[in-house]
């Protein structure tokens, strides 16, 4: 932390005549150092110590109250057995599916309610109305609806178009992308939300005058809408990668992994692994995820805000 | 748009729309009027006898009314725990916007790492352990309060840079200290982004499952969305219980979104998407 000497500054000195250096000091200290420090407390102490610790515990055999040091060992079974290694890979497919399709949807329906359609008032609250239920609830209802035997939807595909459906949750293929398709509906609200605060944040002008110019609605979409929304199209791709990405209570609540380890990602694998007493082997699994994530969303955040657009 | 195409791609967005989103709300509401035999079939046929008062007596009833205590628990965890976070990151959001120095690249760092970084869960509960914190509600609380930093700094900072920095001067030159700058001149400004802060973190911890699943267990402590999943787990049979307990703990959200329905998005064009 800095120095507060600057705060020590009686304030007779500040008047007109003051130099201008120590009246860029003063309005410094009205904006002071320590109104960092209870976030960084709660972060140190809380996420930051834990993210170090898990870079030891990792490479450990431990129980909470003891640990003896293994080397690589977690890292080379989380590698060699299969179950752990589908995790892995259904991690990347889970991410990039659920997120290209909220990124997609979203804006499809933005576009859709920020123009002067009918009933865009009820259709932006129902595209919205599931990110209020909680994930649990979501996954329990569909894992109802998707019932092969009972479920709602397998009845009217059967009873209506006369088709048997599949066994969406039961399904070593499908199981997977069944629960990301659930995530898409749960979560295309939010994204839907971004896209229409980009666009609505583009100003008229430029669409009044693309139309003046004669330009279609595509032409108007592809040449204004696309690429001005495009800091919101950053935040709907960073936000729902890295959620897809961890993404742990959906998976637990419809299929908790299964059939087999066929829908297994590896935050389900570190809750398995956590709830079986392998608190070493499931820190490890932490580790990867972190790493999986940290590798995919530097470059990703680097290619959409163009030149460390962070930094203003 | 012309009229006609208006009306005709409205009138099919609503069709799609009472398909796809209404079809398993109206599915949820309707197994609440189920006795459990009904409900276990999971069709949308109606009832033969309505009984949306017994199950609802039945689900506040069941196990002691765990359900009341998880209430509790839910809600006070989550008004603590946004509490801090909106106080805590508007401070941040605030200062990091304002004064440029040799911290800012380390915050910034940070908090894009608390944004990107799955906590580390074990090594989470060690610390906990090490503080008398774990499976405690004050633990759960400074660990929500933790993971949702790093979005509120964001929303907070990417707002402050909206407020004309000639107000601060003002505020000075009539003689306020940092405290009473930020506190009474500041902090009454963002109000806008509080607003979506507020509404959009409640939502998260009020309806987080993984946390209290690893870091408050035990029956004692139970949130509603662990609730859920003891209805789930205790038989098959109890489904119209089930879809209560949703139905029912989707109503705080429900009636927060109501409310501030018009502000949220307003919070979010003012400022925090522009980039």
């Amino acid at each position: 932390m800095t120095t507060t000497t600057t705060a020590l500054i009686p304030d007779d000195v500040l008047p007109a005549r003051a130099p201008s250096g120590a009246r860029r000091r003063r309005m410094k200290s009205m904006y002071p150092s320590w109104f960092y420090i209870p976030a960084a407390a709660l972060f140190l102490v809380f996420f930051a110590m834990p993210t170090f610790a898990s870079f030891y515990f990792a490479f450990t055999r431990w129980s909470l109250f003891a640990h003896t040091f293994i080397g690589w060992a977690n890292f080379v079974e989380f590698f060699q057995d299969p179950q752990l290694t589908t995790g892995f890979i259904n991690t990347f497919i889970y991410g990039f599916v659920t997120s290209a399709a909220k990124v997609v949807l979203g804006l499809a329906l933005a576009v859709l309610l920020t123009s002067p359609v009918l009933g865009r008032g009820y259709l932006r609250a129902v595209v919205f109305f599931p990110v209020l239920v909680s994930t649990i609830g979501v996954g329990l209802t569909f894992k109802a609806l998707l019932d092969p035997f009972h479920g709602l939807i397998n009845g009217v595909l059967k009873n209506v178009f006369g088709i048997t459906g599949p066994g969406w949750l039961t399904d070593p293929h499908m199981a997977l992308l069944t629960v990301a398709a659930v995530d898409v509906w749960k979560g295309v609200g939010i994204a839907t939300l971004i896209f229409i605060a980009g666009i609505v944040a583009v100003p008229q002008e430029y669409f009044e005058a693309a139309r003046v110019d004669g330009a279609g609605s595509w032409a108007i979409f592809r040449r204004i809408t696309l690429p001005l929304s495009r800091p919101a199209m950053g935040t709907v791709i960073i936000l729902s990668l890295i959620g897809g990405l961890r993404s742990f209570d959906l998976i637990y609540a419809m299929t908790q992994g299964g059939p087999g380890f066929s829908s297994d990602v590896i935050a389900s694998v570190i809750y398995k692994q956590y709830q079986a007493g392998f608190f070493g082997l499931s820190t490890a699994g932490n580790v990867i995820l972190f790493v999986v994530v940290t590798a995919i969303m530097i470059p990703v955040s680097r290619l959409l805000n163009g030149k460390g657009a962070e930094e203003e | 748009m012309r009229h006609a195409q208006r009306v005709t791609v409205g009138v099919v967005a609503i069709v799609l729309s009472v398909v796809i989103f209404l079809v398993p709300f109206a599915f949820i509401l309707l197994q609440t009027f189920k006795n459990p035999g009904e409900a276990g079939l999971l069709n949308i046929n109606l009832p033969s006898h309505w009984q949306f008062v017994e199950n609802l007596k039945e689900v506040l009833a069941a196990d002691n009314g765990v359900i009341w205590r998880a209430l509790i628990n839910s809600t006070t965890l989550t008004v603590v725990s946004v509490a801090i976070m909106v106080v805590f990151s508007a401070m941040v959001g605030y200062v990091l916007q304002r004064r440029k120095s040799r911290i800012n690249a380390w915050a910034n760092f940070f908090i894009l790492a608390g944004l990107i970084v799955p906590p580390a869960v074990v090594p989470t509960i060690w610390v906990l352990q090490g503080l008398h914190l774990f499976k405690t509600l004050p633990g759960m609380i400074l660990i929500e309060a933790t993971f949702g930093l790093s979005f509120c700094i964001l929303l907070f900072r990417a707002f402050v840079s909206t407020i004309p920095k000639e107000l601060d001067e003002a505020a000075i030159i009539d003689g306020a200290g940092p405290i009473r700058l930020f506190f009474t001149v500041v902090l009454p400004l963002l109000r806008p982004v509080m607003i979506t802060v507020v509404v959009v973190q409640s939502v998260a911890v009020f309806n987080d499952f993984t946390g209290p699943l690893y870091f408050l267990p035990g029956d004692d402590n139970a949130t509603v969305q662990l609730t859920l999943y003891n209805f789930q787990s205790q038989s098959l049979s109890q489904y119209n219980l089930l879809f209560m307990d949703i139905l029912l703990i989707t109503i705080p959200p429900l009636i927060m979104y109501l409310f501030f329905n018009r502000q949220i998005v307003a919070g979010m064009t003012s400022g925090a998407i522009k980039g």
